[in-house]
């Protein structure tokens, strides 16, 4: 027996707020209107090509590029402690890694920024040391910090289900074969732990790179990201069109990232990393 | 000496959070010998091997190796190898990666890798699979690849957890043939652990016969079928009639409410004994042959031949026989004294 029709809501669901958006976005972003009328362009493609824009493309994508790889470092030991056997309390700890998920993204970018503040707890404690306070709040490694902050637990998940997922004994027979711990590391566990590094990197660098909030909060609108600039486009100079021709570059940007990530993957799926 | 003793375990014990796997195992291995540590599941022979390999550590005792104490040796400085029950193999790696593996971490010269993996595939009738992924390999396959993967590094010591486990019938009696014939020519001691009594029967020099972490029986396979010390090595190795019986004095036992005259001595007087007789060597004769009188209950077709059960004298009898006697047959039991093995009681631990 066939349940097809099961998925029916969700396609309609898909047609209504996804597929027919895009469309819209799409639509907008190829035409403009005049007195005349409506007419197809490309004239904002071509305004986003201007040094100014993409000087926000670029510092979008090193903003982004720069948390991933701390992501990567920070997360990767993180998730091998997790997949560790000798840790008794891994669910606490698992735990204890997941609860902050739970809590608002808006509300833990705030905190942030009572910390980070010129009057702010950082800054209160380097005063009382009798250091000088620190301009940190409204730069860049603040913005760096806030998405590090937010996208590590995309990192770290993925990483660790991998890891824990490796089977003991191909530890046991790269060491029966001679490899010393650093060994097995190198040439076992990391390769198998590749399809949960592609899927981190891709979880942490997509929504790093098009984030709006961090770059506003702790950026203090003096970090413009590409997502800034959309958000601007719609809210604030209400030109759609425009707007909307960023968005598609955006798409653009990331369904090329995900095939570049997903090839290097299935590269490695052959064994030919060495 | 004559002999040489490549690995010692001196009372060795090993428990796990308070649970015994191993209990006081004192056991040599010779040179170029075939050992087998046969027993059922959680007797402590995989323990064993984990423990020579150095994936465990004994809670007390000393494992020697060359005369050498070990017991702090991780498995990377150990000259054993490994071949795994589940085989184990790298899944990012081909079949010629696999087992370069070893070689290349010793940082051997890529031409002398190249002669040893392309001369150990051809051994272990892979050659031309080189390129092959493992996920395409059949388990026959893999379990070579496995094989050549731990051979290729030439260890003085091959260790081997159940490794024909998950092939089927005759797929598992042509490689037991084939490494067998491998640790002939190779001249390499192979440690063998195994649950399947015919497959320790066939293939070792020494079987060391295992239960509940402590060694029941080491000898020949000739030794351990056919003086099998306890009934639990009796019944383990091959089917056996075991029955309560009493030593009434040398050479002579009663059991099933008769006597019988035997060949074992050294019993005291009236000492309650186990009695083990193989199915093979009772003999079905004419009822008024035998004062053991007894009526066929079932009768299997085994292939070369026929397993009845037969009740007499309040014991179910288990007899094989290339003759049948068909079911509801009145029929005489006739046992040579050369058949009858009479074993001290286990007591009751």
């Amino acid at each position: 027996m066939k349940k097809n029709w099961l998925s029916y809501p969700y396609l309609v669901w898909m047609l209504l707020f996804i597929f027919l958006p895009l469309l819209l976005v799409l639509y907008y972003s190829v035409t403009v209107r005049t007195e005349e009328g409506i007419r197809f362009t490309t004239e904002h493609f071509r305004r986003f090509l201007e040094p100014i824009y993409l000087r926000v493309l670029l510092r979008s994508l090193k903003l982004a590029f720069i948390s991933t790889v701390l992501c990567l470092l920070l997360g990767y030991p993180m998730a091998m402690i997790l997949a560790g056997n000798h840790f008794k309390q891994k669910n606490i700890m698992v735990f204890l890694f997941v609860v902050p998920m739970w809590m608002n993204f808006l509300l833990r970018t705030y905190a942030w920024m009572t910390l980070l503040e010129k009057k702010g707890l950082i800054n209160t404690f380097l005063s009382w040391l009798g250091l000088s306070p620190l301009n940190l709040l409204y730069t860049e490694e603040a913005v760096v910090l806030g998405m590090v902050y937010n996208f590590l637990p995309f990192m770290v998940l993925p990483i660790y289900s991998v890891l824990s997922k490796i089977d003991k004994n191909l530890i046991e027979a790269a060491e029966d074969l001679g490899a010393d711990s650093f060994t097995v590391f190198r040439k076992v566990i990391f390769p198998l732990s590749l399809p949960g590094v592609v899927s981190g990197i891709t979880m942490v660098f997509m929504p790093a790179v098009t984030t709006f909030v961090i770059s506003r909060l702790l950026g203090g609108g003096q970090f413009t990201l590409i997502g800034n600039l959309i958000e601007q486009q719609f809210l604030v100079v209400g030109d759609w069109n425009f707007g909307s021709a960023i968005s598609m570059v955006m798409i653009l940007v990331i369904l090329l990232s995900i095939a570049v990530m997903s090839r290097y993957e299935k590269e490695n799926e052959g064994g030919g990393l060495l | 000496m004559q002999e040489e003793h490549i690995i010692n375990l001196v009372n060795v014990s090993k428990d796990y959070n308070g649970t015994e796997a191993l209990n006081n195992i004192n056991l040599y291995i010779r040179k170029n010998e075939f050992l087998t540590l046969l027993g059922p599941s959680g007797c402590g022979k995989t323990t064993t091997l984990r423990i020579i390999g150095g994936f465990e550590e004994p809670s007390t005792g000393d494992v020697l190796f060359n005369g050498v104490r070990i017991n702090d040796l991780p498995p990377y400085k150990r000259k054993v190898n490994t071949v795994f029950q589940k085989y184990a193999l790298f899944p990012h790696m081909n079949v010629y990666e696999n087992v370069a593996f070893g070689l290349k971490i010793k940082k051997m010269d890529k031409k002398v890798i190249d002669q040893k993996v392309r001369n150990i595939l051809a051994l272990v009738n892979l050659a031309g699979y080189e390129k092959r992924d493992i996920d395409s390999l059949s388990g026959g396959q893999q379990q070579r690849v496995a094989i050549a993967r731990a051979l290729v590094n030439e260890p003085e010591v091959l260790l081997l957890d159940e490794p024909l486990g998950a092939l089927d019938l005759k797929l598992r009696q042509e490689m037991q043939i084939e490494l067998k014939n491998m640790q002939k020519r190779l001249g390499i001691t192979f440690v063998y652990v195994t649950h399947d009594q015919e497959e320790a029967l066939s293939m070792s020099d020494t079987i060391v016969v295992m239960k509940e972490g402590t060694i029941q029986q080491i000898g020949t396979p000739i030794d351990i079928y056919n003086e099998p010390k306890n009934a639990f090595v009796a019944d383990f190795i091959g089917e056996s009639n075991i029955i309560d019986g009493i030593m009434l004095r040398d050479y002579l036992v009663k059991f099933a409410g008769l006597e019988f005259e035997c060949v074992d001595r050294g019993f005291a007087a009236d000492e309650p004994v186990d009695v083990v007789i193989r199915p093979e060597d009772i003999q079905v004769v004419r009822e008024a042959d035998s004062p053991l009188k007894g009526e066929v209950k079932a009768v299997t077709f085994k292939g070369v031949h026929y397993e009845m059960l037969i009740d007499g004298n309040a014991i179910r009898w288990k007899i094989q026989s290339t003759v049948m006697a068909p079911t509801g047959a009145k029929v005489g039991l006739k046992i040579v004294p050369d058949a009858i093995h009479i074993m001290k009681k286990v007591t009751a631990q």
